[in-house]
């Protein structure tokens, strides 16, 4: 009896303190936050003194917004070309440094790199590049003459800039998702490629017939993690293009590179409309939720079939 | 056989090598272009600096610049790293391995808790957070926003359900009778968790260390809300954005802010290299 009083007491010494954090950070601002978004909540007010309950409104109006339609669209596509891009960039590096060039241990830390430093220090060096560095090329290189022309810079057009923020995302994370890869293709025993190599299989057969399906666990994981981080992408955004340049979308001029975060973040503070932010907040955690729900499904059926 | 791989091989180093050149370039042009004056910068960007004494006067000016405060923001960036660290490493292991040992519906209940709420993105619990934070604030008169012990609560809050995940899963594969051998020896049920456990779960804690560090020393969002713009505590990432904001188009001093941000972390990098790609890869696999 005396034992069983000690270990329920030590468990609730052990267990209390992060229940408290996270109830206090996480879970009661996530309740408060849904039920914000129902209401006519303004930042002046103090923890929902003085609020309405307007029903849908945030939600209608949300959806009435053509710059908020476009940042979801944006988004999806932005998220969906990332994630190839960054996939493809780092099975290729992970295939790189797991063969027999010499230098692979140093080359695996170079590509890593970019992925120390946070997404707000990469956007600003990289607006150094498209805005300076590229054109100051173009009057030095003969040739390339046409870099230096202010119409052809790669963050004044809306798609260009779309561009620019996958070149940086994919820069940002491919180093990691190599990492990941790097550990799967290692994981892949070594009698299997002999087998194969002596029935007379090329390399590239069997990177597809072997590394591939072997690997298939570790794509489960790069996927979500690159699904959530682009769908997630608001540090880049902000220090690169700040969700300009403009541009027209079913005839009203908005923002041409604001992602969904950006969007919720000017919601709320730019155009001071806290509740419907919170309101286009839970419309993004809905939308998350589903997405990567899908990916891990549709991922794990294809890790059965390999 | 060898002869014929060869030249396919020297291809691929080729190919190893250009991409690990183009990789770093961004950060060779941060450095060289931190070295010129503001007329080179704009000029010539793609050149080699005239003369490399200008880095050293770039920097000096960052280093004293009272936008960026780099040296108290640097300094605040590690205590609160450092902090949020510690916070979350002691109380998710311990908390972890009680979930573990204590086969209860409150257990499994608070577990499942944690394990959920890792979908919840920053983005709909952000701007509630503020107003709770302040309502806290008038409440009990601790101080939340804009202070240490609110982001460092912050972090621990939100940084807590994965380190719980990951602690538990390495628990898990902890053998009972070692602790059961402990209880015999007479050791007390505490004590078992700081003498026998903790050691062993090295490991995991330089895992978690490595994922929670990038995450909290690099993010922007959080410490732009919780500690507000135009506050003596600063970290680094909202010290540069403030600055580059200030100093639009200033590429001279905006890159050395960012040459000076960004050293740190690459000496730390270099140092404790293996340790931080281990740490990252089984973090990811877990």
């Amino acid at each position: 009896m005396n034992k069983k009083k000690e270990n329920n007491a030590v468990f609730w010494v052990f267990v209390t303190p992060v229940v408290f954090a996270f109830l206090l950070v996480v879970i009661v601002p996530f309740f408060l936050g849904v039920w914000y978004s129902f209401t006519t909540w303004t930042s002046s007010a103090r923890a929902g003194a003085g609020t309405q309950f307007v029903g849908l409104t945030n939600y209608f109006k949300s959806f009435q917004d053509v710059a908020f339609s476009f940042s979801f669209l944006i988004t999806f596509g932005y998220t969906l070309v990332n994630m190839v891009a960054i996939n493809f960039v780092a099975f290729g590096l992970a295939l790189l440094v797991t063969s027999k060039i010499k230098g692979r241990n140093l080359y695996r830390v170079g590509f890593f790199l970019p992925n120390l430093i946070g997404g707000l220090i990469l956007g600003y060096i990289w607006q150094f590049i498209f805005n300076n560095a590229i054109p100051a090329l173009g009057h030095t290189v003969p040739g390339l003459e046409g870099l230096a022309k202010p119409e052809n810079l790669i963050l004044a057009t809306n798609t260009g800039a779309l561009m620019a923020l996958v070149i940086v995302g994919t820069w940002q994370y491919a180093g990691y998702i190599m990492m990941i890869y790097i550990a799967a293709i290692e994981s892949v025993p070594m009698e299997l490629h002999e087998a194969a190599q002596i029935d007379g299989a090329g390399a590239w057969s069997r990177m597809m017939k072997i590394t591939v399906p072997m690997a298939a666990q570790a794509f489960t994981v790069t996927m979500f993690l690159t699904l959530v981080q682009s769908f997630k992408q608001f540090d880049v955004n902000v220090s690169l293009t700040a969700g300009g340049p403009s541009t027209m979308f079913v005839g009203k001029p908005i923002l041409g590179t604001e992602l969904i975060a950006l969007n919720i973040y000017n919601t709320a503070f730019v155009s001071n409309n806290l509740a419907q932010g919170q309101a286009r907040a839970v419309i993004f955690f809905v939308v998350l939720a589903l997405v990567a729900l899908i990916q891990v499904y549709l991922n794990k059926k294809k890790e059965l079939e390999l | 056989m060898k002869l014929a791989l060869k030249p396919g091989l020297l291809l691929v180093e080729v190919l190893a090598a250009g991409l690990f050149l183009l990789f770093l370039s961004p950060f060779f042009l941060v450095l060289i272009n931190s070295a010129k004056t503001a007329f080179e910068v704009t000029n010539t960007p793609m050149s080699w600096p005239d003369n490399w004494g200008n880095l050293a006067t770039n920097s000096v000016s960052i280093w004293t610049n009272t936008t960026i405060q780099y040296q108290s923001s640097f300094f605040s960036s590690f205590l609160i790293t450092v902090l949020s660290l510690g916070a979350l490493n002691l109380l998710s292991s311990q908390a972890a391995w009680a979930l573990v040992r204590t086969k209860t519906k409150t257990s499994s209940f608070i577990f499942f808790m944690f394990v959920a709420a890792m979908v919840i993105p920053f983005q709909i619990v952000m701007f509630p957070l503020l107003s709770w934070f302040r309502a806290i604030t008038v409440f009990t008169g601790l101080d939340l926003l804009r202070s240490y012990q609110g982001i460092v609560l912050a972090y621990l809050g939100f940084g807590v359900s994965l380190s719980i995940f990951m602690f538990h899963g390495f628990i898990k594969s902890i053998p009972l009778e070692l602790e059961e051998a402990a209880t015999i020896d007479g050791c007390r049920k505490h004590e078992t968790f700081f003498r026998i456990i903790f050691p062993i779960l090295k490991p995991i804690h330089a895992t978690v260390l490595v994922l929670n560090g990038i995450w909290i020393w690099n993010d922007y969002l959080l410490p732009l809300l919780v500690l507000g713009k135009g506050n003596d505590i600063q970290t680094i990432p909202v010290a540069v954005s403030n600055f580059a904001g200030t100093f639009v188009k200033q590429w001279d001093l905006i890159l050395t802010a960012i040459l000076l941000a960004m050293i740190p972390v690459v000496v730390f990098f270099l140092f404790a290299q293996r340790f931080i790609v281990r740490g990252m890869v089984a973090g990811s696999i877990k």
